[in-house]
């Protein structure tokens, strides 16, 4: 079976992959719809993590913080969402390098 | 006693504070009233005790007390305080009732009125005070007062700088003052009048401490009674209202440093160096500033140098031991030169503020009362015989013969010229025609009673003063009776000059002969030829010279004033812009230049802010790994 053949070390390069593409893609992205959705992937990338090494420890409390994490990530994302809502509604562009008027 | 010196103060207080919300009338009563009862009580005081040679002490409160040494706020009210009390608060009565007729107009009034009372309070503080701690309190308060008086009319530009002149100058002399405090208190453990001074009588204080507590303490007299080299500022202080002028810069303050001296008669009198510097300097200043005077043609400039040069003949009979003449020729000198100045205040009242002689002319008969007293005041001045002044300079001189033949003789010259600007500025501005062609000779008029009633007080004072200290020719009753008033005050008995009867005489009739001769020479000049004092371009040679006061404040600036300047600036540039400045502002600019580049870092974009984030946790998590 493919899955006895996967080491540990796999999961952990797959998720700092997905980790990776994340955090690049919020740096560099400029739609907020990405944006977040690239948090999202980063959190996965995270979530894998978890299960992964729970698994390899034996130990069931990373799979019980990954539901937590899944829990922030949905209320994040919907008030991310609602935000953007807004913001789109008000400026008609869904890009953040515009939304620079916070600033002191 | 408290009494006395309270009550000018409360008038201060009374017209400073509330002084703005009362009528004009009210404000000049209660601050004249203020020192008409004071003088009423020291009138009272003096009769009961001075007269009968009992002083009356009185301590208020300890104002200071660091370890050995205790500084009382305490008075003494004996014989010389007393009589400097009353000259204070009489003269000051007289002329706080001519300011209400002369500063009518002013919008300052109540101002003025505070001014005053202030003063008066201070002046008595100065004299009454029983330790030189409340002279010095005094003396720095009526440098204040003089210095606010001054500058009354502080709009003038020029004005201002003149009282910021009198303060300056006063300050160099009240630095003298304060050492010669500090040796005394190094020396005597106590600046109380009484126990300084019997220290010094017992002679036991080496020589050389004495002479030089007496060079300082007279370098404080310097500069508050004009003396050569401080005396610029007394000119230049006529830049007040004429009454302060009369009050101030005439009668009381600029005598302070006279009475200094003869309070400190113990002290003054066993430093022979030190009474000849002070008979030589204020020898030198009395001629100077007469012949100055002779070519001075504001009216008040004429009076100001007579002052000096009065004040200089003070300081010859005090450097020749001769303090009673030196007090005697005070009190006639308050009483004709206040005369003087507030009849010059008048003429300028008259003239709606002309103060040039050469634009006046034939007031005689335009205002009598003033003319009249105006008369009186020049003749006591000049010595006519039997007023106050003939009495008074000739004890001096007396003095000045007894002490050097060469004293004398320059004395003399001195006196002799206060006849030629005195006579000489009386026909210009009374006789001859009237000539100024901007103020018609209509429009002159006499002045309200208020002034022309201490004119007359005054006249009748500078006629009968005189007659405090007749010589001993007149018999041995009436004689001498301010000198035996005096005599209990001195530590050490003054010498009575010893000379011949019929040398006495001819100095009598040389004193006599210079009167007439500047008199007569004086009446041809300006009144059998006409002639009216040249215009300031017309002027050459030495006439130029003394009018233009010997060049002194040129000198002063030159030598003095422009060297600080340049040192100032050269310091201003180097020191304080580049050093000082440079380090303290680039201290102070440090963290804004800090600031101002990490706020460009918070530009807003939420981007950077992210990056900052990620290269951030890097960062610590390298920390943390390596």
């Amino acid at each position: 079976m493919i899955f006895q053949n996967l080491d540990i070390s796999h999961y952990i390069y797959l998720s700092t992959v997905l980790f990776s593409i994340g955090l690049f893609g919020v740096l560099f992205r400029r739609n907020a719809i990405v944006l977040l959705m690239c948090i999202e992937l980063m959190l996965n990338a995270v979530n894998l993590l978890f299960t992964a090494l729970s698994t390899y420890m034996g130990d069931a409390d990373g799979q019980i913080f990954v539901f937590f994490i899944m829990v922030v990530a949905a209320a994040e994302a919907a008030v991310g969402l609602a935000i953007l809502v807004m913001v789109y509604r008000n400026t008609r562009k869904t890009d953040v390098s515009f939304l620079d008027q916070l600033k002191g | 006693m408290s009494i006395i010196i309270l009550l000018p103060l409360l008038g201060f207080l009374v017209s400073g504070i509330v002084g703005k919300y009362l009528p004009k009338q009210v404000v000049g009563l209660i601050s004249t009233a203020a020192v008409v009862l004071s003088f009423a009580f020291a009138l009272h005081m003096f009769l009961e005790k001075s007269i009968l040679g009992e002083a009356v002490s009185q301590k208020w409160f300890t104002f200071l007390q660091v370890g050995g040494l205790q500084i009382d706020v305490a008075f003494t009210f004996d014989r010389l305080s007393g009589w400097m009390t009353l000259i204070i608060t009489g003269i000051g009565s007289l002329i706080h009732l001519y300011s209400m007729g002369y500063m009518k107009e002013d919008e300052g009034y109540y101002k003025f009125f505070a001014y005053l009372n202030l003063f008066v309070f201070n002046m008595l503080l100065l004299v009454l005070g029983s330790n030189f701690i409340m002279l010095f309190f005094g003396w720095e308060g009526v440098g204040l007062c003089s210095y606010l008086l001054i500058g009354f009319w502080y709009k003038n530009l020029n004005y201002g700088k003149a009282a910021r002149k009198a303060f300056v100058m006063n300050r160099i002399g009240d630095l003298g003052l304060l050492l010669g405090l500090f040796l005394i208190f190094k020396e005597f453990k106590s600046f109380d009048y009484t126990i300084v001074f019997d220290q010094i009588a017992a002679g036991n204080t080496p020589a050389h401490v004495l002479t030089a507590i007496a060079l300082l303490l007279f370098v404080g007299a310097m500069g508050k009674s004009a003396q050569i080299p401080l005396y610029t500022w007394l000119p230049d202080a006529m830049a007040g209202p004429t009454p302060v002028s009369a009050l101030i810069h005439a009668a009381t303050m600029v005598t302070a440093g006279v009475y200094l001296v003869v309070r400190s008669q113990a002290l003054y009198f066993q430093t022979a160096l030190a009474s000849d510097v002070i008979m030589w300097v204020g020898l030198a200043t009395s001629l100077m500033a007469a012949l100055i005077g002779l070519k001075q043609n504001d009216i008040k400039k004429v009076l100001a140098y007579s002052t000096v040069s009065q004040l200089g003949l003070m300081f010859v009979a005090l450097g020749c031991g001769a303090y009673t003449a030196a007090m005697f020729h005070l009190t006639t000198h308050a009483f004709f030169k206040a005369l003087l100045f507030l009849g010059s205040g008048s003429v300028i009242h008259g003239m709606h503020h002309e103060q040039d002689i050469r634009k006046m002319g034939g007031l005689k008969s335009k205002m009598p009362i003033t003319y009249f007293t105006f008369l009186i005041g020049t003749l006591a001045i000049t010595g006519f015989p039997f007023l106050s002044g003939f009495f008074s300079k000739d004890e001096i001189l007396l003095h000045a013969f007894s002490h050097s033949p060469l004293v004398w003789g320059l004395s003399l010259i001195s006196a002799s010229i206060t006849g030629f600007y005195m006579f000489r500025m009386f026909f210009v501005t009374f006789h001859g025609k009237y000539r100024n062609t901007h103020y018609p000779l209509e429009k002159v008029h006499e002045s309200p009673i208020t002034m022309t009633l201490p004119l007359l007080i005054l006249a009748v004072l500078s006629v009968l003063g005189g007659l405090l200290n007749l010589p001993h020719y007149f018999g041995h009753n009436v004689a001498g009776a301010f000198s035996s008033y005096l005599a209990p005050m001195y530590k050490f008995a003054e010498h009575s000059p010893e000379v011949s009867a019929s040398t006495e005489w001819l100095l009598l009739a040389a004193a006599v002969s210079v009167f007439i001769i500047a008199f007569v020479a004086m009446r041809m000049k300006y009144i059998s030829k006409n002639s009216v004092p040249e215009e300031d371009d017309s002027m050459s040679g030495l006439g130029k010279v003394l009018a233009n006061k010997f060049y002194v404040d040129e000198i002063y600036d030159a030598g003095v004033v422009a060297p600080i300047e340049i040192a100032g600036t050269v310091t201003d540039g180097l020191v304080d812009d580049i050093a000082i400045k440079g380090i303290t502002d680039s201290i102070g600019k440090s963290p804004n230049w800090i600031s101002s580049l990490l706020s460009r870092v918070q530009n807003g974009n939420i981007e950077y802010y992210l990056i900052y984030m990620v290269i951030a946790v890097s960062i610590l998590l390298a920390i943390n790994l390596f």
